[in-house]
C-alpha cells in the first residue's frame, strides 16, 4: 500500500461572476409522449454555468436531473422524449435545435459526460489504451502514436497506478474505481468546456468515492472545466458544489450558492431533503439493552472454490469470510460495515443457509448445520432477510397479497381468512393500505416495495431480521422513513437486526453495536459509542473519514491517500490470508492488532 | 402441498385469473387465431360428416381424360390429386393426423425438454452435467436419421410417429429452459424464498415454472409448424403415417413433383399448415402478453 499525502480539499472558489456563461439553459421543457398526450419531465428549467464552476443538480429519483443532462448532450430517446421548449445555449448555438451530426461533433469533444456505471461506458473487448486513443483520434484526427502518448498522459492525469500497464489491459481487469478513472480520463482527454457527471460515484465504495471526488476537484482546478454534477447525495453536494440546483418532480425548487442552500434553505422541500440526510455523529446516545445471545458465530469461515484447467481441479479459493466469531443478542441492532467484497453479505447468507460455511453458527444454542427439518423450519421462521433491491427480491408475477401470505403458506400457519387478515394487518403496519394487496410489485415505488419486503419478513414474527443493504438503494427521504419503520418495529416486537451496510452515517444512527469487516475478517467491534467515539483500527478511521459530510463549511483533515487497491481475497489452495487477532482495548471494544 | 396452493389462489383476488379470457376476447389477432384453430378442430372432428368423398376413394371423374388431376371446381372444391382423390376430403381427414401430431408430439417434446432443462438447471452439479451432455449429444445427432432409426424399430403408427417426433425435438427446448432456469435460480427472489424455508418443489412450481411459461408458449407455438413438417418428411421417407391415411404433410410430399402442373396440390395444404401455425402463434403471443402482470395497462 503506497501512501502519499493529500492536500486538504475545500471547494474551489468560483471564477469571478463577470464571465460570460459557458452553457446557458433557458426555460427548458422536456416532455415524454404518452398515450394521454405530452407529459412534462422537466419544466421551465433555467441556469447558467460558468468556467471553472461546479454546479450540482440535486434531487431524488424521478426529479428530472438525469433527463436534463441527457437533453444537454442530445441523448434523449427521441422521438418519445424530446425538448418541447426553451433553449440550451452553448458557444452561441442552441443545442436543442442542432441535428445529430452537429451534436456528434460537440459530444465528447466540447461537452463530455461520465455515467454512474463505468463498465457500461467502456467497450469490454477493447484494451484501455486503444479505447482512449480511438476517442482522441475520432475528434482530432491525430496520428496513432501521438494519440497513444496523449492516452498515457491522460491516465497519468487521473492518478492511475502503473499507467503503462493499464493501456494494455481490458476493462474487466480493473476495479470499479479504476474504471471510473479511465472514464474520467477519456472524458477529459479532449479538454472539454463542460463535463457532465451523472452520479459518478454512486456505484463506488465510500473510500473509492472519496478518491474519485478528490480527483475530479483537482482536475477541475487544473483545467478550469465547468462541471455539472448530478447527485442524490447531499454530502457530495456539500463537498463539491459552488452552486446548487434542487429539483423536484421536473421543476427547480431552489437555486443558490452552496452556502445559501445548506445554511439558509428557503424552500420547505430543500429543508426536508437536508433533514433526511443521515449525519454521522460520535456514537453517543441511548442503546438497547440486549437480551441473551440469539445467534452465535463461532470461528465461521466461508470459502468458494475456483476451479480451472482441463480437469476442473480446485486451484484457488475465495476466502470470503475468515474465522469470524461474534454474538447477536435478542433485541439489539448489530451493524456489519465494510466495503464491497469484504464478506458481510456472505456472512448473512451463511446464517440463513444460502451458502455453506465452516465453523459453527448457532441459533438459540443449536448449530444450524445438520439441523433436522423441524428445526430448520424454525430457523426460517425466526430469521428473516430483507434484500437490497426490493424489485429483485419480489417475484414479479405474484400479487403483493400472494407474496405476503406466502411465508404463512410455507409454514402452514392459519386458515385462508386468517392469512388474509394477517396480510391486511401487516400492510397497515408497514404503512401501506390493504387495498394494495391485489397489485403487483412493479406498480409500487422503490420505498413501497421495500415496505412490502419488510411486511413479508414480519409475517412469521421473526426474532432476527437481516437487513442486507436494505436502504442503500432508496432516496434519502424514503430511506429515513424506512429506518424509522425498522426502529418502531424493534421497539414494539423486540426484533433484533443484523444490519449490513456500507454507509457509516446510517449505521451510526441506528446501531447498538458495530462490527467492521475488511477482507473477510472483523477488524474492529464494539458498541456504537466505542467504535464511532474512539475508532482504533486504521481501516475504521479511513471508512469514517471518507463519508461525505453534508456541511460546506466542513474542513476535511489531511488524510493519507490510498494509491493502491484493496488486496484480493483469492488465494491458492493451501494458503490463506493472515489471521488477525482481536484484542480487547477496554469494555468489550475489540480491535485487530 | 396441493391444498395449500389452492388456498393461496383462492385467498387473494388476483386479476389474472378471472379476467384473462375476457381480455383475450378483446384482442382481434388472438380471436382470429382461436377461430382458425376452432375451425380446424371442428373440421377434424366432423370430417366424416363434412367430407363429400371418402378420403382414399379414387373418383372416376376425378381425373381429366389425359389422367391429370383436376383443378378446384364446384364438385371438387380444392381439386383432386394424382389418383383422383378429393383434396378437400383428404385435408379434413389429414387435419386429424396433423393436429394430433402438432399438439401431442409438440406438447410431449416441450414436456420432456422442460423436465430435462429445469432439472439440469436447478440441480446443476453432476446431474446437470450428465443431462446437458446427453442433450448436446442428441443435438449433434442428425434428427432425421434418429427419427428414421426410431421409426424403423417401432411399427409406424400415428402415436409412435408422435412419440418419435417428441424424442427428436425436445433438445432445443431443454437447452433454452436450462439457461433460463440457471439465471432465474440466481435471482434474489429465489434466494428470498429459500430464506423463508420454501421447499425446492414449491420454488420450482410457484417461482420458476411461471417465469418459464412465456418462453414455453412462444417455443410451443413455433414448434407446431416444425412438427407438422417433420411428420411430413417422415411420411415421405415411408416411416411416418402410413398411406393411404392422409396428413397435411404427406399430401404435400406426395404431390410436390407435380408442383408445376398442379400447383393447388401443394399450395392448399401448404397454406393450411401455415395458417394453423400462424393461428397458434397469435394465440400464444396474446396469452404470453396477457399473463405477464408487468405488461398490464400497456398498449
Amino acid at each position: 500500500m503506497t501512501l502519499a499525502t493529500q492536500t486538504a480539499g475545500a471547494p474551489v472558489a468560483p471564477v469571478s461572476s463577470g464571465d460570460a456563461p459557458v452553457l446557458s439553459v433557458r426555460d427548458l421543457d422536456v416532455s415524454v409522449m404518452t398515450p394521454a398526450g405530452l407529459r412534462p419531465l422537466v419544466h421551465g428549467m433555467s441556469f447558467d454555468l460558468r468556467r471553472g464552476e461546479t454546479l450540482c443538480i440535486a434531487g431524488e429519483s424521478g426529479s428530472g436531473k438525469s433527463v436534463t443532462s441527457m437533453a444537454i448532450m442530445g441523448l434523449l430517446p427521441k422521438p418519445a422524449v424530446r425538448v418541447t421548449g426553451g433553449q440550451i445555449l452553448f458557444g452561441g448555438k442552441d443545442l436543442a435545435a442542432q441535428g445529430e451530426g452537429a451534436m456528434r461533433r460537440i459530444r465528447g469533444n466540447r461537452i463530455a459526460m461520465i455515467f454512474q456505471e463505468p463498465m457500461t461506458a467502456l467497450n469490454p473487448v477493447m484494451q484501455i489504451g486503444t479505447q482512449l486513443a480511438e476517442a482522441l483520434r475520432a475528434h482530432t484526427g491525430m496520428g496513432g502514436a501521438e494519440a497513444r502518448a496523449r492516452a498515457l498522459e491522460a491516465l497519468k492525469l487521473v492518478r492511475i497506478s502503473q499507467p503503462e500497464r493499464r493501456l494494455r489491459q481490458y476493462p474487466h481487469e480493473l476495479s470499479g474505481g479504476m474504471r471510473q478513472r479511465v472514464v474520467i480520463a477519456m472524458a477529459l482527454a479532449m479538454r472539454p468546456d463542460v463535463l457532465i457527471a451523472d452520479e459518478p460515484t454512486t456505484a463506488l465504495d465510500v473510500t473509492v468515492q472519496r478518491e474519485v471526488l478528490d480527483l475530479l476537484r483537482d482536475l477541475q482546478r487544473d483545467t478550469g472545466t465547468a462541471v455539472i454534477l448530478i447527485t442524490h447525495d447531499m454530502g457530495v453536494v456539500a463537498e463539491m458544489a459552488n452552486r446548487v440546483l434542487v429539483m423536484q418532480s421536473g421543476r427547480v425548487v431552489e437555486q443558490g450558492s452552496v452556502d445559501e442552500i445548506f445554511q439558509a434553505p428557503r424552500e420547505p422541500y430543500t429543508r426536508e431533503l437536508l433533514a433526511a440526510v443521515p449525519r454521522m455523529g460520535d456514537g453517543s446516545g441511548p442503546v438497547a439493552t440486549p437480551g441473551g445471545p440469539l445467534v452465535r458465530f463461532e470461528d465461521v469461515s466461508v470459502r468458494f472454490d475456483i476451479r480451472s484447467g482441463l480437469l476442473q481441479r480446485v486451484t484457488e479459493r475465495v476466502h470470503a469470510v475468515e474465522h469470524v466469531s461474534f454474538d447477536i443478542h435478542a433485541g439489539e441492532t448489530l451493524s456489519l460495515v465494510g466495503e464491497s467484497g469484504c464478506g458481510k453479505s456472505t456472512l448473512a447468507r451463511a446464517l440463513v443457509g444460502l451458502v455453506p460455511h465452516e465453523g459453527t453458527i448457532r441459533l438459540n444454542g443449536q448449530p444450524i448445520r445438520d439441523m433436522r427439518r423441524q428445526d430448520r423450519l424454525r430457523l426460517h421462521r425466526e430469521v428473516q432477510m430483507v434484500f437490497q433491491d426490493p424489485m429483485a427480491a419480489l417475484d414479479p408475477r405474484m400479487t403483493v397479497g400472494e407474496l405476503i401470505v406466502e411465508p404463512l403458506v410455507i409454514h402452514g400457519i392459519g386458515s385462508t381468512p386468517e392469512r388474509r387478515a394477517r396480510a391486511e394487518d401487516l400492510m397497515q403496519r408497514v404503512g401501506l393500505t390493504p387495498e394494495h394487496l391485489s397489485r403487483h410489485p412493479h406498480e409500487f415505488s422503490g420505498g413501497q416495495r421495500q415496505r412490502i419486503c419488510i411486511a413479508r419478513a414480519l409475517a412469521l414474527n421473526p426474532k432476527l431480521i437481516i437487513a442486507d443493504e436494505s436502504v442503500s438503494a432508496l432516496d434519502v427521504s424514503v430511506q429515513a422513513r424506512v429506518l424509522d419503520l425498522l426502529a418502531t418495529l424493534k421497539r414494539e416486537f423486540g426484533i433484533a437486526y443484523l444490519f449490513i451496510s456500507h454507509d457509516m452515517a446510517v449505521v451510526e444512527n441506528i446501531s447498538d453495536r458495530v462490527a467492521v469487516m475488511y477482507l473477510g475478517q472483523i477488524v474492529e467491534m464494539g458498541t456504537r459509542a466505542q467504535v464511532f467515539g474512539n475508532p482504533q483500527h486504521a481501516y475504521t478511521r479511513r471508512l469514517m473519514a471518507a463519508v461525505p459530510v453534508p456541511d460546506p463549511g466542513f474542513q476535511r483533515p489531511p488524510m493519507p491517500r490510498m494509491a493502491s487497491e484493496v488486496p484480493s481475497p483469492v488465494h491458492p489452495v493451501g494458503q490463506g490470508p493472515t489471521r488477525v487477532a482481536l484484542r480487547d482495548v477496554g469494555g468489550g471494544h475489540l480491535v485487530a492488532a | 402441498m396441493t391444498e395449500t396452493t389452492n388456498t393461496v389462489a383462492a385467498a387473494i383476488p388476483t386479476d389474472i385469473r378471472p379476467g384473462l379470457f375476457r381480455r383475450l376476447m378483446r384482442r382481434k389477432a388472438a380471436m382470429f387465431g382461436a377461430g382458425v384453430i376452432a375451425l380446424v378442430v371442428l373440421g377434424a372432428i366432423f370430417a366424416s360428416q363434412l367430407a363429400q368423398f371418402p378420403p382414399d376413394q379414387q373418383n372416376f371423374d376425378g381425373l381429366t381424360l389425359e389422367g391429370a388431376p383436376m383443378p378446384p371446381s364446384a364438385t371438387y372444391w380444392f381439386g383432386t390429386d394424382l389418383l383422383g382423390r378429393d383434396l378437400f376430403s383428404r385435408l379434413l381427414y389429414g387435419a386429424q393426423t396433423s393436429l394430433i401430431i402438432g399438439v401431442v408430439a409438440n406438447g410431449l417434446s416441450i414436456l420432456i425438454g422442460t423436465a430435462v432443462g429445469v432439472t439440469a438447471g436447478w440441480r446443476r452439479g453432476w446431474v446437470g452435467a450428465v443431462l446437458m451432455r446427453f442433450t448436446d449429444l442428441m443435438m449433434a445427432f442428425p434428427a432425421l436419421l434418429l427419427a428414421i432409426c426410431l421409426a424403423a424399430i417401432f411399427q409406424p403408427s400415428l402415436w409412435i410417429v408422435a412419440l418419435v417426433i417428441a424424442l427428436v425435438n425436445w433438445v432445443q427446448t431443454a437447452r433454452i429452459i436450462y439457461t433460463q432456469t440457471i439465471s432465474l435460480a440466481e435471482r434474489d427472489f429465489i434466494a428470498a424464498e429459500r430464506t423463508l424455508g420454501a421447499s425446492d418443489w414449491r420454488i420450482l412450481r410457484h417461482h420458476i415454472l411461471p417465469h418459464l411459461l412465456p418462453t414455453l408458449l412462444v417455443w410451443g407455438t413455433l414448434g407446431i409448424s416444425i412438427t407438422v413438417l417433420l411428420e411430413a418428411t417422415l411420411s415421405f421417407l415411408g416411416v411416418g403415417v402410413q398411406p393411404p391415411t392422409p396428413s397435411w404433410g404427406n399430401i404435400i410430399f406426395e404431390n410436390q413433383t407435380y408442383f408445376q402442373s398442379a400447383p393447388w396440390l401443394v399450395f392448399i395444404p401448404g397454406a393450411a399448415i401455415l395458417l394453423l401455425a400462424l393461428a397458434f402463434n397469435l394465440v400464444g403471443d396474446a396469452l404470453r402478453e396477457e399473463m405477464d402482470p408487468t405488461q398490464k395497462g400497456r398498449g
